[in-house]
């Protein structure tokens, strides 16, 4: 037995020693406080965990039938005080791990915009992050940088020291932005944007990859993440606009959308400045009809029977940015083929909007879509 | 909108009013891997029952334990079924493990991706549903109705119809290996990748289908037990002298009553998805994926207590056994498994904190699930506390206590860990938590299941198992455990995800080769464990244990002989004390030797086989859309089953002079027995 743990000790040092634990040792803020917090929980629970494991081995050994000696009362059952000690050591641990972990959870939040650069860095408020949108695809990442007007495949940059705010999407199933040396992962979905926001501090080249089972080609899902200085960074831009043979479009979208395995770097020198939108929105092909008209359609009462076939009409009728083109937009299709019934409708509920009020109602799509 | 995944050589939008999907390129022999499998399995299955038939044990395999409404022998049927299955599901693992080990080296790997991803689809489905969900069920039906002093349990044809719908189940999973496809969506099958646009093929339909029938008969089994809980304890049994094990195995019937038709329901709406074009779960129309995760983790996360907290109870009747001792804290042990009843419903957003809920949702749910260490903690110094002042028994199953109380501290520490949520970020879907799973699993799970059999074995077939050769299976299952899993602990940390079949560099190649070697070393476990039951078998009669009392029990199922008439109990036992057994023993009790009367049993019925041999066929139609046969079957099984309701000659009595019969013969078993010692 004691061979054993030996022999188990020596593999797991062996196997310790001189492995590179990016997870442990990233060169983002985020991910080293997240590294942090588990050097910290860790260390809370072998508090409880070390001396259990001990006194398991002690115990077992000490009170082996063998040992005649050993004290032996078979009808020990019931301590009050170390029933308390029982249930309160492990209480005590979770109660300082909760504080831990309400504090952490909020502070690391993925949503909220970063409050420092490093421990020794604090944030210039006049430096806008830089927003990278990242849409997970059959089986490859685009990213798209509104900034600059690029977008590339399966490549992705930042420079050193500036917060960086992830808009992240699917156009295919649900999967997962993880770059383990910058910050934690947040999944991808069609339909949806999640955001995660973190900064990098050390330059290098890091890996990134799709980290949700996403098919068949989803090994193959991972890309390069250059973390560069400021000067570099503009000359990987430069580099993305001279080495990109086509604009990002709503067809070089479409066409980008098949699946394909193992998809090479690929590089856009502009993009469709309505497609992160048309994206998110399932309507990048032009024949679909966009979400947030779907949805604005199905509040509205969904137009009857006609509502359904004929979703093309109400096409367009809202945008995010003004949403009172919906009214203008349903008189246009009154006049339209729209049928009697879904007119009546539809006008019913222009009345209902109109008696709430028409904030209440973009309020909502707002919180719907921002999800 | 992306096309469709990629599909493999078969066409599945085909269809044929007779045939469905059917054809004959869905049989997949051109992959050399299944080829080799299936004509394994085929001599195999030849050989097995070419030897059933040599020894024209047909007759009696159908007469004494398929058509059985014997708790005991349905019991040890889903153990079979289990390790049965566990021999496919570690297959599928040894697979996997080569792959990675031979890819991180720098190989080029056997397995095609797509062939892959069905391997550890079916893995994961198969060794919770149809290894870990049978070896429980069939523990609780086996020990349960004997500790608390019944015949059997509350229905006991539901109880065979159970059992058979768990068969099916496992019969449709095995089918897929051969005739068309398993899923390739993970064990969960999250949509919309299980959706119809994405999975054309008809592996998710194998999964829902498997998964619905099985389900279903885990429900009625958890229905069943639950009533014998309430219903059938011996009179003095109030619920607070219950066996431990009995406590844990109530809990568990709770969860399941209370989770398993969520799972039902959320695989109807996938089904409907499928089938019908509805929109519950797609991307597009108004679905939402994160509806079916919400769901499924919602039945999910119960599941895991399902599997637990019966281990846990049977660890608790072990460490009091081998101690010698009665069990520390029996309230605050009983409290514990309530409190991880009830908490574990309440933590199955820690399974997606990545899905992007705000800082209070993910805290709240990060805090419930490290709440749940609480009582976990305190039944851990229980038992603790339990060894202190013992006169440990170091036989196998106190071996394998021991192992679990030192391993599962491990994996619950990584798991309170992965209840952080900014943790969780980057350890999530890694190679972490797959360590930390297994580590809760087998080293609490399957190393119970294992400590239960080798407890229990002597009482179900009346020896024990020989020790030799159980020590062997338990230092290869030990060892290979940590070799196996702690590399994947590291790989983790060095953010590997998982599901991957394939690794650019070979910086990973030793952890995964150590992990190879591992699970290689398990194999070997499970292997000595089959050559300790043949070992065990052919030196029964020197094993022989004539007592029913070889470990010196406390609890009521060693008062009866091994292995116990089918009534169980010539006389229901009075129970005045927790311990009831122990108690009796002390007290003097004195077996009852004449003026027995008769016993009510009920009779045994082919219903349950043929009535899951039906749905098996229906789950396959609706598997292949041949709806005809859909129809036809669908259409049988409710008129069989209006049938059987019919059917009056349900019991019998066993007369007196039979019983006395029995009883006389283990007297006599009883005397040559001291006489030998």
């Amino acid at each position: 037995m004691k061979f054993v743990k030996h022999a188990l000790l020596l593999t797991v040092a062996s196997l310790l020693s001189g492995c590179n634990m990016v997870v442990m040792s990233p060169s983002g803020d985020i991910a080293q406080q997240q590294s942090d917090l588990i050097v910290y929980a860790t260390i809370l629970m072998l508090i409880v965990v070390l001396p259990v494991m001990a006194l398991t081995v002690f115990f077992a050994i000490k009170y082996r039938s063998s040992n005649k000696e050993a004290a032996y009362e078979p009808d020990w059952h019931h301590s009050t005080s170390l029933e308390i000690v029982i249930w309160a050591v492990p209480m005590a641990i979770i109660l300082c791990l909760a504080g831990l972990t309400w504090v952490a959870t909020h502070r690391l939040d993925p949503y909220q915009p970063l409050s420092r650069i490093s421990v020794d860095k604090s944030i210039d408020e006049t430096v806008e992050p830089l927003v990278i949108q990242a849409v997970a695809m059959d089986w490859k990442w685009l990213f798209i940088y509104p900034e600059y007007g690029i977008a590339t495949v399966n490549e992705a940059a930042a420079p050193v020291d500036r917060p960086i705010r992830f808009e992240i999407t699917s156009s295919t199933v649900m999967n997962s932005l993880y770059i383990p040396a910058l910050a934690g992962q947040i999944y991808a979905m069609a339909g949806m944007q999640t955001e995660l926001n973190a900064v990098l501090n050390h330059p290098g080249e890091f890996k990134g990859f799709g980290a949700n089972y996403s098919g068949l080609g989803f090994t193959h899902m991972n890309f390069k993440f250059h973390g560069i200085d400021d000067a570099g960074f503009e000359k990987w831009v430069d580099k993305v606009r001279d080495g990109a043979e086509q604009d990002l479009g709503r067809h070089e979208f479409l066409v980008l959308d098949q699946p394909t395995i193992s998809h090479p770097v690929t590089y856009y020198g502009s993009v469709d400045p309505e497609l992160w939108t048309a994206v998110i929105n399932q309507c990048v092909d032009e024949n679909e009809l966009c979400q947030n008209d779907m949805m604005m359609v199905d509040a509205l009462g969904g137009g009857g029977l006609k509502g359904l076939t004929m979703r093309e009409l109400f096409a367009g009728i809202c945008t995010s940015d003004n949403p009172a083109g919906l009214l203008t937009g349903l008189q246009g299709t009154e006049n339209a083929a729209v049928s009697e019934t879904g007119t009546r409708k539809l006008s019913l509920v222009k009345l209902d909007l109109n008696a709430f009020g028409l904030p209440d109602a973009s309020q909502r799509r707002h919180a719907t879509e921002k999800n | 909108m992306a096309g469709a995944h990629l599909s493999e050589g078969v066409d599945y939008s085909r269809w044929d009013p007779i045939f469905g999907k059917l054809g004959w390129d869905v049989f997949p022999f051109q992959e050399p891997v299944v080829l080799v499998t299936f004509i394994a399995v085929v001599l195999g299955g030849l050989a097995v029952l070419g030897i059933l038939t040599y020894f024209r044990v047909w007759r009696y395999l159908w007469s004494e334990w398929f058509t059985s409404i014997d708790h005991k022998k349905i019991g040890i049927m889903y153990m079979v079924l289990a390790l049965v299955m566990l021999l496919r599901g570690f297959a599928d693992a040894l697979l996997m493990r080569i792959q990675q080990a031979w890819t991180a080296s720098g190989g080029a790997g056997y397995l095609e991706p797509h062939h892959y991803d069905q391997i550890f689809t079916a893995h994961g489905m198969i060794m919770i549903f149809f290894v870990a969900m049978p070896f429980i069920t069939g523990l609780m039906n086996f020990v349960m109705p004997l500790q608390i002093g019944a015949r059997d349990v509350a229905f006991p044809f539901l109880n065979n119809f159970s059992f058979w719908l768990t068969t099916s189940g496992a019969v449709l999973v095995m089918i897929s290996l051969f005739v068309g496809e398993f899923a390739t969506t993970g064990w969960l099958a999250y949509p919309p990748l299980s959706g119809i646009q994405f999975s054309p093929s008809v592996g998710v339909d194998y999964y829902i289908w498997a998964l619905q029938i099985a389900g279903i008969g885990t429900t009625l089994s958890g229905i069943n037990l639950v009533v014998t809980l309430v219903k059938m304890r011996a009179p003095g049994m109030d619920y607070m002298k219950m066996p431990i094990f009995c406590w844990t195995a109530l809990c568990t019937n709770i969860l399941i009553v209370a989770t398993f038709p969520i799972l039902t329901a959320t695989l109807v709406l996938l089904s409907l998805d499928r089938y019908l074009g509805t929109h519950f779960f797609t991307n597009d129309l108004g679905g939402n994926p994160m509806m079916y995760v919400n769901l499924i983790w919602i039945w999910g996360h119960p599941e895991v207590y399902i599997l637990t907290l019966p281990v846990f109870g049977v660890y608790s009747e072990i460490v009091a056994t081998f101690c010698g001792k009665r069990l520390f804290g029996y309230t605050s042990m009983v409290y514990a498994t309530l409190v991880i009843t009830i908490l574990s419903y309440l933590v199955w957003l820690h399974h997606f904190f990545t899905m992007g809920a705000g800082a209070d949702v993910n805290s709240f749910f990060g805090i419930t699930t490290m709440v749940i260490s609480i009582p976990t903690g305190a039944k851990l110094f229980n038992w603790l506390f339990t060894l202190y002042k013992g006169r440990i028994r170091f036989e196998l199953p106190m071996m394998w206590t021991i192992a679990f109380m030192l391993t599962f501290v491990i994996g619950g520490m990584t798991g309170v860990l992965l209840a952080v949520p900014p943790a969780d970020y980057v350890l999530h879907n890694s190679l972490f938590l797959v360590a930390h799973f297994h580590n809760v699993i087998i080293g609490g799970v399957v190393f119970g299941v294992f400590a239960a059999m080798s407890y229990w074995f002597p009482k179900a077939f009346g020896f024990t198992l020989e020790p030799f050769w159980g020590k062997v299976s338990f230092w290869c299952w030990v060892v290979g455990f940590y070799l196996a899993f702690m590399p994947l602990y590291v790989l983790g940390l060095m953010g590997v995800t998982r599901r991957l079949s394939q690794f650019e560099d070979t910086f990973y190649s030793g952890y995964f080769i150590t992990a190879l070697l591992g699970a290689l070393l398990i194999a070997a476990g499970i292997g000595a464990f089959l050559i300790q039951l043949f070992v065990s078998i052919r030196n029964k009669d020197a094993l022989r244990d004539t007592t029913g009392d070889p470990w010196g029990g406390r609890t009521l199922e060693w008062s009866t002989s091994s292995p116990p008439p089918y009534y169980n109990f010539a006389f229901t036992p009075k129970v005045h004390q927790i311990d009831a057994w122990w108690h009796m023993k002390s007290a003097g009790y004195e077996r009852p030797t004449e003026n027995f009367e008769p016993i009510h049993m009920p009779r045994y019925t082919a219903t349950g086989i043929i009535m899951a041999g039906i749905i098996t066929v229906m789950g396959f139609a609706l598997i292949w859309h041949i709806w005809w046969l859909a129809l036809v079957t669908l259409i049988v099984t409710v008129a069989y089953a209006i049938d059987h309701t019919f059917n009056y000659n349900r019991d019998y009595y066993v007369q007196a002079d039979e019983v006395a019969k029995i009883e006389g013969g283990r007297s006599q078993l009883l005397i040559a027995g001291a006489k030998e010692s």
